[in-house]
């Protein structure tokens, strides 16, 4: 299958264009944040969360002369009780791994959002696509704070899209025996 | 009696730490391949090639393979016929923990409480089991255990009546549970026996088997290769996306356990299974 080219921040008509299976390349900025820097924000994020995408991630750290360390995924559901409010703030996609609540999936569908997978453990690969990478907020949170990052053609699977159709679901369905 | 000093546990457990971490072994790539050749699922497809790609550039450039470099779990069997000088020999891991993580560019991902979450900033402590044994050798076994699959683990307390379904559905159920969380095509540790403490210890070193090799007693073979079987029937694929690898492979190991009990412990364990091991 060929790849959905998308840049940030996401529209509503490219939103809407997506569908749970569909394999997207992502360019523009994104910002990592995961679990403490989640607490940490709540409501009011180091960045305008208008059409953004949060990927929750924290990278090993950087050797000299290289952009970034090895970025993969962190399990999403563990940042499912903070999304609904941030989906309704502004927020418009999420890269991450594993399943999302029941609340996350409401607020996809009502805010019109998107849910990206990347594979967990592909972080050598996905790192080769950050072209820059800037520290954006709580420093004293080690390895978990928030990051600005550019990507370039960072490759993801539409896996909750805006109508709820989700892949995990659909996926699961055809190929259990 | 024979002297080792602790300085070449903490040289050993530092080159462990970054070896593993960056350079997938061979069994788990072997793996990988197999499950990309027997894959039907797209996405699933998708997902493997990203996989293996992946681990090609991670041992190519000395990158880590996962930016979740782990907690690190060491076994430890010292032989009784040793005398160790220089000092301590948990300290001696958790110096070479440190190095390793911080000479190798490793994520540091130990907070020293639980509760209050203040990080250590070198991964250290590790979580170290010990075992005295005949001889004059020191064995290390260092596993670099991901947080999400390690979420995913469960303990159950049989009756000693319970059938083999019983356990196989409490462990497919297990597997189920973690979907799409636990980074599949898992690999399942399964350990049966012992108590509270000893059950899920077993299964953690279930895990340290290599992938493609069978338990040794011909009864828990087939059951482990059935365990596969049914497990990659249920569809999760990887990364939960549908598709066929749910699981890479199943490994049983038992120990003694009380007349009123059956304890069996499931840890599970991402395909990015980052093991070593090394005799001092």
């Amino acid at each position: 299958m060929s790849a959905i080219k998308l840049t940030t921040p996401l529209t509503n008509e490219a939103i809407n264009a997506l569908k749970a299976g569909d394999e997207v390349l992502i360019s523009g900025t994104i910002y990592a944040a995961r679990d403490a820097a989640h607490k940490q924000f709540g409501l009011q994020p180091p960045f305008d969360l208008q059409g953004q995408i949060i990927y929750y991630a924290s990278p090993t750290p950087t050797k000299p002369g290289e952009v970034i360390g090895s970025i993969g995924p962190t399990t999403s559901s563990r940042m499912d009780a903070f999304t609904p409010a941030l989906l309704a703030a502004g927020l418009k996609g999420m890269i991450g791994k594993g399943s999302r609540g029941p609340e996350v999936i409401e607020a996809i569908k009502k805010h019109q959002a998107v849910y990206f997978t990347v594979p967990g453990g592909a972080a050598a690969l996905l790192a080769k696509r950050v072209k820059t990478a800037r520290l954006l907020a709580y420093p004293e949170l080690h390895s978990e704070a928030a990051l600005e990052l550019t990507v370039d053609n960072f490759p993801a699977t539409v896996t909750i899209d805006s109508t709820g159709g989700n892949l995990f679901e659909a996926g699961r369905n055809k190929y259990a025996k | 009696m024979r002297e080792l000093s602790t300085k070449k546990i903490t040289e050993a457990v530092r080159g462990l730490c970054i070896e593993a971490n960056t350079n997938l072994s061979a069994d788990v790539e072997v793996a990988l391949n197999k499950a990309l050749k027997d894959e039907e699922s797209p996405n699933g497809r998708e997902i493997l090639r990203q996989l293996i790609h992946n681990a090609g550039i991670a041992r190519k450039e000395k990158r880590p393979i996962c930016q979740d470099t782990g907690s690190v779990v060491v076994f430890i069997e010292l032989g009784q016929e040793i005398r160790l000088v220089d000092g301590s020999l948990e300290e001696a891991v958790n110096e070479g923990v440190s190095r390793g993580y911080t000479e190798g560019y490793l994520r540091k991902s130990i907070v020293s409480d639980p509760l209050r979450r203040q990080n250590t900033g070198d991964n250290a402590p590790a979580f170290t089991h010990v075992r005295l044994v005949p001889g004059d050798k020191l064995t290390i076994n260092l596993m670099c255990k991901g947080g999400g699959a390690e979420n995913c683990s469960a303990i159950n307390f049989f009756k000693p009546t319970s059938s083999h379904d019983e356990i196989s559905q409490f462990i497919i159920k297990t597997v189920e549970l973690a979907g799409p969380n636990a980074c599949p095509p898992v690999i399942v540790g399964v350990g049966i026996g012992g108590n509270f403490e000893l059950a899920p210890l077993t299964a953690k070193k279930a895990l340290l088997r290599e992938i493609g090799h069978y338990n040794s007693d011909h009864d828990l073979a087939k059951w482990e290769k059935e365990l596969l079987v049914k497990i990659n029937r249920l569809g999760i694929g990887p990364m939960g996306l549908g598709g066929r690898a749910t699981a890479l492979a199943v490994n049983i190991e038992t120990a003694p356990c009380h007349i009123s009990q059956l304890p069996v412990a499931v840890n599970i364990e991402c395909h990015a299974h980052r093991a070593r091991k090394v005799e001092l």
